[in-house]
């Protein structure tokens, strides 16, 4: 259990978040400049809040109101950097052992070689970190972090500074570590489907302030007045279940009460819920079926709202038959011509090869029911 | 012409000597100061900056007054420190070395906190997240990634020890085999006649250990470096 509630007065920007949360991948999701790496500052103790109280599993590491502030070193709190931040003087050994010299507990302590072995780091061990590509070294700063034997782990943008190849390469190695170390991990992106992918509860955060806390499909949909201004960053999360893979087309079926989403390549084969990211700019919209059209996702939806201003660009707001929402992008001139208002009916149509299997997260059923008993 | 006089080598034994122990003992409260002065901010510290710099701002001549003042036998501080530990500066070689390292300390603390400042915060960041209390992430982190420049500093400090004139004459004189070091040496032979030659080869010697320091310290410098991998 982490409760974070912690204001810092930083020029003109005021930060002022809380929420809690629990196992698991909690992300803090929100744009840059949101106050995401503060928090982490505050919560690893590399900055002071002016008012605040943090707790984890009980233990109070900050608390202005009864003067407590632990320092960093004895806070057993992992840090990962966006750019690793790898001694670059000692091996990768010595830097995966570093934190070892310091933790004076005996017992239960994570094993060097399930590190080693889940992030697959065995071949790296002789190396330094200027030897190191950005992938291994994040996956060393990882391990480094875990071999502290933290009460919980930070990862600020641990992926921001990777390319694309190296980001699916390292996604599924966060998701052992969740599995295998079970320790909670409180994860920073601005990147929708890595935490999609990972989380299971998402704090979003927008101008220093917590926005929404809760499950993701929940708490990324509901951001409150998505901008035109970045709308190639807009996209809602479904939750659906997995279908059939078609082996002929090499097309995987996701069921939603909405309608079959098809999704290019084939899913993690244990997976049964999953989480699928759709971007806005990746939904059309109809008044009537179509057909002799080249896309194959069509989604019953009503229109929830309309949110437009001057620009040619309007967001809109699609609700689903199960309640869930769906963004999707038209511009005005479309939206007149189609006579389309708040509560007509309409389909949405997604392009199937817009998508496909990366940005999938797996729903993990138990906290899924976890969650919705809160 | 160039074998040197009983006189002269003991002078270059004696430079040599006061230059190591000017830089050794002056190394950690160096570090110190230039830890200090880079990663504190305490009132003070502008002060203590000024006050560092001071040597290399003032006439040597009136640093090494200021330490015959202070320091000397009549002293304040020299007279203390006589009556109560038996330490004594003025006319000793231990004085030439005082002298030497207060005028090298500048150059040595610049040189040092030049490199500390380079230091990366986040990896100290870093160090203490990972259960590291700040000594020991000043030992295991800080002055390991700092040590090009302690290197520099030290050959800079050893080198202005050699070359050290006036505050060294002002405060300890220059009393052969026991303050008379190469420079003075050269000082006295230019004053009297047939005094060139003698000159002459001292200022050999001089530049040959100038050039042997500053090879040595681009040797550790550049080890130093790779082992970072601050160069390929």
């Amino acid at each position: 259990m982490i409760e974070v509630a912690a204001s810092l007065q930083q020029g003109a920007f005021l930060l002022d978040a809380a929420f809690s949360c629990d196992s698991g991948i909690t992300a803090l999701f929100g744009r840059s400049g949101s106050g995401k790496s503060t928090v982490i500052a505050i919560i690893a103790g590399i900055r002071r809040p002016d008012r605040g109280r943090v707790a984890v599993n009980g233990q109070v590491l900050v608390d202005t109101n009864a003067k407590i502030w632990l320092p960093p070193h004895r806070r057993r709190i992992g840090l990962v950097f966006q750019d690793s931040q790898l001694f670059p003087h000692l091996t990768v050994r010595q830097n995966l052992l570093y934190g070892r010299w310091f933790s004076r507990h005996g017992g239960d302590e994570i094993g060097f070689d399930a590190v080693v072995s889940t992030l697959d780091i065995g071949a790296l061990l002789p190396r330094r970190p200027p030897q190191l590509s950005g992938g291994e070294k994040q996956r060393v700063a990882l391990g480094r972090a875990l071999l502290a034997n933290p009460a919980l782990l930070l990862m600020d943008e641990p992926l921001a500074s990777l390319d694309m190849a190296r980001k699916i390469e390292i996604l599924p190695l966060i998701e052992n570590v969740r599995d295998a170390f079970g320790i909670p991990i409180l994860y920073v992106s601005h990147a929708l489907e890595e935490v999609a992918r990972l989380a299971n509860t998402v704090v979003v955060l927008d101008a220093g302030r917590v926005v929404a806390c809760g499950p993701p499909e929940a708490a990324l949909g509901s951001s409150p007045q998505p901008s035109v201004r970045d709308r190639f960053s807009i996209a809602s999360v479904l939750n659906v279940s997995v279908g059939p893979f078609d082996e002929r087309y090499g097309l995987t079926l996701l069921r939603h009460p909405a309608g079959d989403i098809f999704l290019s390549g084939r899913i993690r084969p244990h997976l049964q819920d999953v989480r699928v990211v759709i971007k806005a700019i990746d939904v059309a919209l109809t008044t009537e079926p179509p057909r002799q059209l080249s896309i194959r996702t069509v989604l019953h939806a009503h229109i929830g709202a309309i949110n437009a201003d001057e620009r040619a660009v309007a967001v809109i707001d699609l609700v689903l038959p199960d309640g869930s929402r769906l963004l999707a992008l038209a511009t005005r001139k479309a939206l007149d011509e189609l006579n389309l208002a708040p509560g007509r009916p309409v389909f949405a149509l997604i392009k199937t090869v817009a998508m496909d299997e990366r940005p999938v997260g797996a729903v993990d059923t138990r906290r899924a029911m976890a969650g919705g008993k809160r | 012409m160039f074998a040197l006089s009983p006189e002269e080598v003991t002078a270059v034994r004696l430079s040599l000597r006061i230059a190591a122990v000017a830089t050794i003992v002056s190394l950690p409260f160096g570090i110190a100061a230039a830890y200090a002065v880079a990663r504190w901010r305490f009132p003070g510290r502008a002060l203590l900056d000024g006050l560092i710099h001071l040597p290399l701002v003032l006439p040597p001549v009136v640093t090494g007054f200021l330490l015959l003042l202070l320091l000397g036998r009549k002293g304040v501080l020299g007279a203390f420190l006589a009556d109560h530990f038996g330490i004594v500066f003025s006319f000793r070689w231990t004085g030439a070395a005082l002298a030497s390292a207060v005028m090298g300390f500048p150059l040595m603390v610049r040189a040092i906190r030049l490199s500390i400042e380079s230091v990366d915060r986040r990896l100290e960041a870093a160090s203490g997240t990972l259960g590291a209390p700040p000594v020991a992430t000043f030992f295991l982190i800080t002055l390991p990634l700092a040590f090009p420049g302690i290197v520099v500093g030290s050959i800079l400090s050893f080198a202005k020890a050699l070359g050290e004139f006036g505050a060294t004459i002002t405060f300890v004189s220059n009393i052969p085999g026991e303050t008379q070091t190469i420079s003075a040496l050269i000082y006295t032979n230019t004053q009297v006649p047939g005094g060139d030659a003698g000159a002459m080869r001292l200022m050999l010697v001089s530049i040959v250990i100038a050039l042997a320091a500053l090879f040595v310290s681009e040797l550790v410098q550049r080890r130093a470096r790779r082992r970072l991998a601050l160069v390929p």
